[in-house]
């Protein structure tokens, strides 16, 4: 794919990065998608919903499949699909989240049962496995015009709801309780962060696919809340993150011709491991002192 | 720091008048939970709400809240309808402690109660930082209220919440079982905090709890809840042999042990409260 390797030169490499048009792509969608995947990832972390964004991606599949099968776009089958479920989810309350007790066995089920049926859609139009693998895994190659289009919208629209949201979502994961008592419609919170959830992993899905889609969505905001419990900070660095990871793994995808979701999720799983060792580290020899918030004066 | 008397109907003492229950019931998934309800709460007094497990205590403070609606009569706090949100009460639900793993800040916990429930990003504001310093300060939390909340001891996180519920601006504050789950040391402390902010700021105090020993002392008045029926008195008139009797419809039986300590006794069973109920 590429006709030379990188050098040290940056600039130089960037060219060469965005010489062809699916590269273009891959970044300008994959940059959104890091942006959006980094917001709500934090929110995934700090609300304990990983496995939440686990299932949508998961029961986003067939949907894909549906919008490959009916000549539309993926994405727009995606979103249906993730929609739906978020709105599901949110109908059958909170005691999914946790993914555990008896629901779990359910859950499951519905689970494998949306792959079987991605993968019968798939098989139904093509017979080939590529376009399974794509979205199973992630790829920088097939994302078309219109797919960044509806990306664009799609980042945009959610992240505006976000930050409507985002205070008083806080509180209600934080203090449910008295969050209700102070005038926060609690549920309705809970069910609008699904359906903003749906939208992220409907997008994240294109970069990372429906198996890898904690590298962006959980790992993020799971290192940003190791490092500072502060929620504008936290936020901030999960978006960072988030755009790193991608940004790096789209460029090593790109030279070293090896998959994309390989490399977003090492880089992922990479930065978490160094953030929680040097954490236990600092503990070890600073009394559990370091790493503390440093304490200033005046927060915020 | 607070006036208080605010402007709402004074009573013949003075005082004014903070909550109001007038023949209030409440009904949950069909059954009566009390009913006939009728007691007055004046401006700055301690209440402690108590009897049994289920008796309908929290439920109580939620219909004070609003959260919970009424089935008859009416309820009135400072004189107005009750509502969600509204910044004069703060409020400590039953809990039990934050997750040790939870990410933020005790002090960003504080400024949720100021607004927390707006919509939007939060700005920057001096005036509302310099609020919550001054709550935390208040309740003796300035050294640990950059730590993230789930590592403080629960002594710790029930100030940061008394900070919280005050923030606001609040003159009634609700506790439902405050000094659950803390150790001796910590239930003088917290209750002294209390004490100290019913008096010094004025703030009307409705507790509930399980055991009215630890802060029997300083209790104005007692609601007792039980057998969908409440009196209302002072400790000494209602935390008797025979009023309780008649409360539960069955014999109860009320010990004074030798330090002074309360202990409410059933036939078969404690009814109520122990020091660890």
């Amino acid at each position: 794919m590429p006709q030379q390797g990188p050098s040290w030169d940056l600039v130089a490499d960037i060219q060469l990065l965005l010489q062809f048009h699916f590269m273009q792509n891959a970044f300008i969608a994959g940059t959104l998608v890091a942006l959006l995947a980094g917001a709500a990832g934090y929110f995934v972390v700090l609300r304990g919903q990983s496995f939440a964004a686990h299932m949508l991606s998961q029961v986003g599949f067939p949907g894909a499949a549906a919008g490959v099968l009916l000549h539309v776009s993926p994405v727009l089958g995606l979103i249906v699909f993730c929609l739906a479920a978020a709105l599901g989810i949110g109908w059958a309350g909170r005691d999914l989240d946790a993914g555990h007790r008896a629901e779990s066995a359910a859950v499951g089920s519905i689970l494998a049962f949306s792959l079987g049926l991605g993968l019968l859609f798939f098989r139904l139009y093509a017979g080939s496995a590529a376009g399974i693998y794509s979205f199973l895994f992630g790829t920088i190659l097939g994302i078309s015009d219109r797919d960044v289009q509806l990306t664009l919208a799609v980042a945009v629209l959610s992240f505006a709801a976000l930050a409507l949201i985002g205070r008083p979502l806080v509180f209600a994961t934080v203090d449910p309780d008295v969050a209700e008592a102070r005038g926060v419609n609690v549920q309705m919170l809970s069910i609008g962060f699904l359906v903003v959830l749906a939208f992220a992993v409907a997008i994240t899905v294109q970069i990372v696919g429906t198996l890898l889609i904690f590298a962006l969505l959980v790992a993020p905001g799971a290192s940003a809340l190791q490092l500072t419990a502060r929620p504008g900070r936290a936020l901030a660095l999960s978006v960072a993150l988030s755009l790193a990871f991608t940004w790096l793994g789209l460029a090593l995808a790109y030279f070293t011709d090896l998959p994309v979701g390989f490399f977003i999720t090492s880089l992922a799983f990479a930065a978490y491991v160094l953030i929680r060792a040097a954490k236990g580290a600092a503990a070890v020899r600073g009394g559990k002192l370091r790493f503390r918030e440093p304490s200033f004066a005046t927060p915020n | 720091m607070r006036d208080e008397v605010g402007l709402v109907d004074k009573k013949p003492d003075g005082r004014a008048t903070a909550a109001v229950f007038d023949r209030a019931a409440v009904r949950l998934g069909g059954k009566v939970v009390w009913r006939d309800v009728s007691f007055e709460v004046a401006g700055g007094e301690f209440v402690a709400i108590l009897g049994p497990n289920g008796a309908g205590k929290s439920t109580l403070l939620k219909a004070l809240l609003g959260i919970v609606p009424l089935t008859a009569g009416s309820v009135k706090v400072f004189g107005q309808p009750v509502r969600r949100g509204n910044d004069e009460v703060g409020y400590l639900p039953q809990r039990r402690r934050f997750d040790p793993d939870l990410r933020i800040r005790a002090i960003d916990l504080v400024r949720m109660g100021l607004d927390g429930g707006q919509w939007g990003v939060p700005l920057p504001s001096k005036s509302k930082q310099e609020r919550v310093e001054e709550m935390v300060a208040l309740v003796g939390a300035t050294g640990y209220a950059q730590r993230p909340v789930g590592e403080l001891s629960g002594g710790e996180q029930q100030r940061i919440l008394i900070a919280q519920a005050l923030v606001s601006g609040a003159r009634m504050l609700m506790l439902d079982e405050p000094l659950e789950s803390l150790d001796l040391n910590n239930q003088q402390a917290i209750s002294n905090l209390i004490r100290g902010i019913c008096q010094r700021q004025g703030v009307t105090v409705l507790l509930v709890a399980h055991d009215v020993n630890p802060i029997l002392p300083f209790v104005d008045r007692v609601v007792y809840v039980a057998g969908g029926q409440v009196v209302c008195g002072k400790p000494a008139d209602v935390i008797r042999t025979e009023t309780l009797t008649r409360l539960y419809g069955a014999p109860v039986e009320v010990l004074t042990t030798s330090d002074g300590r309360l202990v409410v006794v059933g036939q078969h069973e404690p009814v109520s409260y122990h020091a660890d109920h």
